[in-house]
């Protein structure tokens, strides 16, 4: 109390700066853009953070390929090898140096983008996974500016409609489409279109490696649709439910008694604020895209980043499991980053206030909402 | 919980997909025992198609009755499913709630160890142990569980963090009770509901992840009769005999849409009614019995 009735200072009859002269002014403006923006110390330490995700991811990967009580000579060269060739492979791998010096020295060379050659082709394992890491990230560029506007309108217009005919029935489908794991889809979809019903598509995605998988649409048409019905149904219903909640606000509500009207509502004061759900959901189906797009690219044969996986797993091809493991789980690290970068941005109250902090388990929440990936 | 069931009971939605999932499940555990042939036993042509009497959905690439292959083929699948889902509910709601419980510091951590599970794709991580270490069932199991308890833990942390704060819990701790039977009697009663949602979401990853796994030859070794196994062993074979291919896709399809369309309901459920009505507390109830028999002495 004694603060308020206490003499204050007037407060100067104008700001300091109005009586300044038009030369001060570009001064004024230097400093304002100079200002470090809120939020960056929280940039700071949330790279930080991401960079010691990827440290444990690293350890993780080296740990289940190289340093389990399995010998990866012993798996690689299987049950019948003799001694000595284990103990040449065991050599040519570092396998009988200290595993402290072994990881360093993996993740020093895994830090250049290079994991050792591939020991069924001889090729680089870096060289692979750069050459099919092209066209997986083709299918996932498809499928992502396919689903994310479809999901983002289909949310809207059935959080419009709530509770019609309309929307149960997409609510119906939707709960059918997230139900079936992905290659369930994938068999489906080859039965319907090419093969018994409507033989109008390729069921193997025979790329010419020479040319952009974008140029080539035919072979595309069928992962990318499979890919698009297992992960927009999932956007679809998080826009549905973040709209819902968005509607139901008090803001919308006094917009409605001010007369706007309904289409400016909805476009202009709702969907803002429904956005920070659907950048956190699309960050979460990459990892969706990553795991399902496995499968779906040894359906279809697709020459990406999965079937490349696959194929190193079954002869055991170490360093290309570690290369692309790697690279998929950083992947996803750098994803997240950028949708909390990106959600701290359109937020006005986190972009301004110095210690952004992002709801407890805000990823988890929606996961829940959303019925989970 | 009564008035939860009923409701349940009268959703159609729910009893679609106890439908769904319990004729699947009944498929799966009785379908040996009324299997027309061996799962094993070459019987008929290779892929030959439905037509014979003995044969209503035809042979397999080695000419096996896919009819028997498929009775037998929902065991392994459907009990590796729920041991993982079982597994990782239990693992992840004791180290969930614990964290919950415990201090800040504590809790970060345990949440930033689930954001670096969390970037493993949960194929991949199960992929990487398992050809590493060898495809034996418990092993599998163990690491799909692995693969889901981060998910878990986030769940039982966020929705254990939203019950610690409630006024019964205090007033449990208030009471003196110790701190399991706070625990066990007021917290894990009031997130049960998420808990058994989850349960059921994580079952149709489960299968779609178990079968998956068989699909691409990671998982029951081939001379068994396994859902993804048929699918991966006659896709080469899908212009000429459909149904061999057809059938098991459509058992995993059923499966996973009836534990979805149950954790959905659930989840509609426990939602109208926990939040609304106010969870009901032993120790509030047994407060207000207390402050009502000290009134009716006093009058």
């Amino acid at each position: 109390m004694a603060t308020i009735y206490s003499e204050q200072k007037p407060p100067a009859a104008s700001p300091p700066w109005a009586d300044e002269n038009a030369a001060d002014e570009g001064a004024r403006s230097e400093r304002t853009r100079l200002r470090l923006p809120a939020w960056l110390p929280w940039l700071g330490g949330r790279v930080l953070s991401g960079l010691a995700t990827a440290f444990v991811i690293s350890i993780l990967v080296f740990a289940a390929t190289q340093a389990l009580p399995s010998d990866p000579a012993r798996v690689i060269l299987g049950p019948d090898a003799t001694e000595a060739s284990i103990r040449t492979l065991q050599a040519q791998l570092g396998l009988d140096q200290p595993i402290l010096v072994q990881y360093a020295k993996w993740a020093g060379r895994a830090l250049t983008g290079e994991f050792g050659v591939s020991l069924d082709s001889s090729v680089p394992a870096g060289q692979i996974v750069a050459d099919r890491f092209g066209n997986s990230a083709a299918l996932m560029a498809v499928v992502l500016a396919i689903a994310v506007p479809l999901a983002f309108l289909g949310g809207v217009a059935l959080a419009i409609r709530r509770d019609s005919r309309a929307d149960n029935w997409a609510m119906n489908a939707i709960i059918l489409f997230k139900a079936l794991p992905a290659f369930v889809l994938a068999i489906g979809l080859i039965l319907l279109l090419s093969t018994t019903v409507f033989p109008i598509l390729p069921a193997v995605s025979l790329l010419d490696p020479e040319v952009s998988p974008l140029l080539q649409p035919v072979y595309l048409v069928l992962p990318a649709l499979t890919l698009t019905l297992t992960v927009a149904p999932f956007l679809l219903r998080l826009v549905r439910s973040a709209m819902i909640e968005t509607l139901e606000a008090d803001y919308v509500a006094a917009a409605r008694l001010r007369g706007i009207p309904e289409r400016r509502i909805v476009w202009a004061h709702a969907v803002p604020n429904a956005l920070v759900p659907v950048i956190q959901g699309i960050a979460l189906t990459s990892r969706l895209l990553l795991g399902g797009g496995l499968i779906v690219e040894v359906v279809f044969s697709y020459p990406g980043i999965g079937n490349a996986l696959n194929a190193a797993i079954e002869v055991r091809d170490v360093p290309v499991i570690q290369a692309i493991t790697l690279t998929m789980a950083v992947g996803v690290v750098l994803i997240n980053l950028l949708a909390d970068v990106a959600t701290v941005l359109v937020t006005p109250k986190l972009r301004t206030s110095s210690r952004p902090w992002l709801r407890n388990g805000t990823r988890a929440k929606l996961k829940l909402k959303a019925g989970g990936v | 919980m009564t008035s939860k069931l009923s409701a349940l009971r009268r959703d159609p939605q729910a009893r679609l997909g106890l439908v769904f999932a319990g004729s699947v499940l009944a498929m799966a555990l009785l379908g040996p025992a009324i299997a027309p042939q061996s799962p094993l036993a070459l019987v008929g042509p290779t892929y030959g198609l439905p037509g014979d009497p003995g044969a209503l959905l035809g042979y397999d690439y080695l000419g096996r009755d896919v009819l028997s292959r498929l009775l037998a083929g929902g065991r392994s699948v459907l009990w590796m499913s729920f041991a993982a889902s079982a597994i990782a509910l239990a693992l992840g709601a004791v180290i969930g709630i614990a964290a919950g419980l415990s201090k800040r510091w504590i809790d970060h951590a345990v949440v930033w160890g689930t954001d670096v599970l969390l970037a493993f794709p949960d194929l991949i991580l199960v992929l990487l142990v398992v050809s590493m270490l060898g495809r034996e069932p418990w092993l599998i199991v163990l690491t799909v569980a692995v693969s889901f308890v981060p998910g878990v833990i986030r769940l039982a942390r966020g929705v254990t963090l939203g019950v610690v704060s409630q006024e019964y819990v205090e007033a449990a701790r208030l009471m003196g009770y110790p701190w399991w039977r706070v625990v066990l009697l007021e917290i894990l009663p009031n997130i049960a509901t998420p808990l058994l949602v989850h349960l059921g979401i994580m079952l149709t990853w489960a299968v779609g992840v178990l079968s998956g796994l068989s699909f691409l030859g990671y998982g029951v070794a081939p001379p068994a009769a396994d859902w993804g196994l048929m699918i991966n062993e006659n896709r080469a074979g899908l212009m000429i005999q459909p149904w061999a291919v057809l059938a098991p896709v459509a058992m995993i399809g059923l499966f996973a849409l009836g534990t979805n369309l149950l954790a959905e309901s659930i989840s509609r459920a426990g939602s109208r009614i926990g939040v609304r009505r106010g969870v009901k507390s032993r120790a509030r109830t047994q407060m207000r019995g207390k402050k009502r028999r000290q009134r009716e002495k006093q009058a």
